[in-house]
């Protein structure tokens, strides 16, 4: 017989059956990304505010007490305590108890009101760099403001007025930003983990030998397993969408569809990538370590924390092999940007291509694969 | 055609020169055998000694290093694929899914053999009937005992009708009535025309075979029907005589009977010792010889030699063979 596909109707008969006998782990494998998701959520805001900040502040004038005023009200910084020495504002920085700490010099009234320039100590902790970041672009902000307010005449325009929108996301809500790209971190988790463990079952049980016996083939047997597990992640992400729209009201604004049919083949990549994992592994130990080495890289080179320009030229590369890049490129799109077909459909493409590329290198492998007596 | 025999038929499996490396470990060399259409052939040897791999050479599940097989006619290096759709395999480990049903497993062997809806319910039925599956039809297969997991993966692996079943070590860990039951389902199966190849370590079930070979470090030692090899020179030599001489004290008679003159070899049987003796010795001066030695001495009779004794005379000369070899 010509087809290639041969044994697949049986294969994926039995895996509905396996999944259905062993709700545990379905229902396991489903509420898991729901507990992350509203951990993140929840629990993780990506806006800087109110930092832990201490003051000495020498002078003690109004000018310098009208200076902390505005410092506390960029809602950047709390000021949590005063101290009297320099001594003290290390040390709190040091311990870890403030961020930051400002240091307004003895003569800061003086010099202001002698038309000279006063300087202002800022002190920052550089251990989180987007805190830091967020310190020195406000505190400079801040002094630009002062200075500019003592130079120029009163309701004097700018000359040079920069007037920043924020597209797609103009409240700057973290679940907007953090749950599109985490639906494609939690079904890459879910399909990878089910394929890989539900052929390495069939390893320690002997029963993927019986089947080696049998006229099945490689890629019957590989799609009859895929697919099943293609319906359960696709259940999983309109799962993840209705919590995202209805729970932590991230608005959507592409269409729906265009999104489920561009997770198509990002699942199909995910779940091929399982397969290859599970064609190394021999036994479900391993392939629990297995399946845990794509997700860093998903985690760090997809843009999903950290985002893609910065990353150093050779990982640059790294990004364009992980499926994850492309369909966090897709939610964003979709989600936030409104994106349609004709912006996404390269990455749809390029989806597809990795894991046809992934199911050919699995099913070689089981063509090869010898059983040791 | 390459694969008739003298008398024209087909044989079910023919082996020439079978051979397997893995890296530099031959584990199979140099192994030829044929096996006829309808026998139950029996493959013995220890663990280790290249059973199963052949067995996998045979089903496509290895590539071999060397040599040629045919199965049901085909060429396995270039046909495996009609291969596989004319043989049963049951593997040593039964390879059933725990978590479906018996009804399941069956559907969906029945199903991966491209059986049509019509023939897979037919066959089931046929099998169910068969195997006496009935009662157990919709327990899960991990609650089966090992008799009926064993009966349930034997009937998995006939429902396409297959004229070859390959059966790796069928009855390792089943009780000995189901082992006993599953012979006779094997005889009234191979009734119908079916071919068998067991592997098995049980002598008694070795007896049972119409057609045994012995396999020793990866090569075939003794291959005929178990009467004709119990006739081999090597193991009843010209001249001598087996005997059983039984007593409760087996170890003292073993080491004393070893010193005899005029008896060649000795092995212990449960509470017997089975040796092989000259002609000309005489049974009651051997009990004799005995006794005066103070061992207890039951009876002394002569014995047709069993499997076991043939098994053990040619692995003995097998291993002396070698030894000379590496000296």
């Amino acid at each position: 017989m010509l087809n290639i596909f041969r044994g697949f109707g049986a294969v994926f008969y039995k895996e509905a059956l396996h999944v259905r006998r062993d709700a545990g782990t379905l229902f396991f494998s489903l509420t898991m990304p729901l507990l992350q998701m509203f951990l993140l959520g929840f629990g993780v805001d990506t806006n800087i505010r109110q930092i832990n900040t201490v003051v000495y502040n020498a002078d003690g004038r109004r000018e310098s007490r009208e200076l902390i005023d505005r410092l506390k009200n960029s809602d950047t910084f709390h000021v949590i305590r005063y101290v009297s020495n320099d001594q003290d504002l290390n040390d709190a920085i040091i311990a870890g108890r403030a961020r930051v700490g400002v240091k307004i010099p003895v003569d800061y009234s003086d010099r202001l009101l002698h038309n000279m320039s006063a300087q202002v100590l800022v002190l920052i902790d550089g251990s989180d760099s987007s805190v830091a970041g967020q310190a020195i672009n406000v505190t400079t902000a801040i002094g630009l403001d002062e200075s500019l307010r003592r130079v120029l005449p009163d309701r004097a325009a700018f000359a040079v007025d920069m007037r920043p929108k924020l597209l797609f996301n103009p409240d700057s809500r973290s679940p907007n930003f953090f749950l599109p790209g985490l639906t494609a971190i939690m079904l890459l988790n879910v399909t990878t983990f089910l394929t890989a463990f539900s052929i390495v079952r069939e390893k320690e049980r002997g029963t993927l030998e019986q089947l080696f016996v049998t006229p099945v083939r490689p890629f019957g047997l590989l799609l009859g397993k895929l697919l099943p597990y293609l319906g359960i992640g696709f259940f999983e992400l309109c799962l993840i969408l209705f919590f995202m729209r209805f729970v932590f009201l991230v608005p959507i604004h592409g269409s729906v569809l265009l999104l489920a049919i561009l997770a198509l083949p990002y699942l199909f990549a995910a779940l091929s990538l399982g397969i290859l994992i599970s064609s190394k592994a021999n036994s479900q130990a391993e392939a629990m370590q297995l399946a845990f080495l794509p997700i860093l890289p998903s985690v760090f080179f997809s843009g999903y924390i950290f985002p893609r320009e910065t990353m150093p030229v050779i990982f640059k590369p790294i990004s364009y092999l992980i499926p994850a890049t492309y369909f966090i490129n897709i939610t964003r799109g979709v989600i936030l940007r409104g994106a349609g077909l004709k912006h996404l459909w390269t990455d749809g493409l390029a989806l597809f291509l990795i894991g046809t590329v992934l199911l050919i290198l699995a099913a070689r492998r089981f063509q090869k694969k010898v059983i040791m007596a | 055609m390459a694969t008739a025999t003298h008398n024209g038929a087909v044989p079910a499996i023919r082996a020439e020169h079978l051979v397997r490396r893995f890296g530099k470990f031959t584990a199979v060399n140099d192994v030829s055998f044929r096996v006829e259409k309808g026998e139950i052939f029996g493959f013995l040897g220890p663990n280790g000694s290249g059973k199963t791999t052949v067995i996998k050479m045979l089903t496509g599940l290895l590539p071999l290093s060397g040599g040629a097989a045919w199965v049901e006619g085909l060429d396995v290096r270039t046909d495996s694929e009609s291969v596989r759709e004319r043989i049963g395999y049951m593997s040593q480990s039964f390879s059933l899914y725990y978590d479906l049903t018996v009804g399941e497993n069956l559907q969906f062997y029945g199903r991966i053999y491209g059986l049509e809806p019509a023939r897979l319910k037919r066959r089931i039925d046929e099998i169910v009937q068969l195997n006496g599956l009935a009662p157990y039809f919709d327990r899960l297969a991990a609650q089966l005992s090992g008799g009926w997991k064993q009966r349930l993966a034997l009937g998995c692996a006939m429902l396409h009708e297959p004229t070859l079943l390959f059966l790796d070590e069928p009855t390792a860990g089943i009780d000995p009535v189901a082992r006993r039951q599953l012979w006779d389902l094997l005889f009234e199966l191979s009734a119908h025309g079916i071919t068998f190849f067991v592997t098995t370590h049980y002598m008694d079930e070795a007896e049972r075979c119409n057609h045994v070979a012995y396999i020793y470090f990866g090569k075939i030692i003794a291959d005929g029907t178990p009467n004709s090899l119990r006739e081999l020179p090597e193991v009843q030599p010209p001249g001598t005589l087996r005997v059983e001489i039984t007593t409760p004290e087996v170890t003292r008679a073993l080491r004393f009977a070893r010193q005899l003159p005029g008896i060649r070899s000795a092995t212990i049987f449960g509470q017997s010792i089975h040796a092989l003796i000259d002609d000309h010795f005489d049974l009651h001066e051997l009990r004799e010889e005995l006794l005066k030695n103070g061992i207890a001495v039951g009876e002394v009779r002569p014995l047709a030699p069993s499997l076991e004794d043939v098994f053990v005379e040619l692995t003995d000369k097998h291993q002396a063979l070698l030894e000379a070899a590496r000296a």
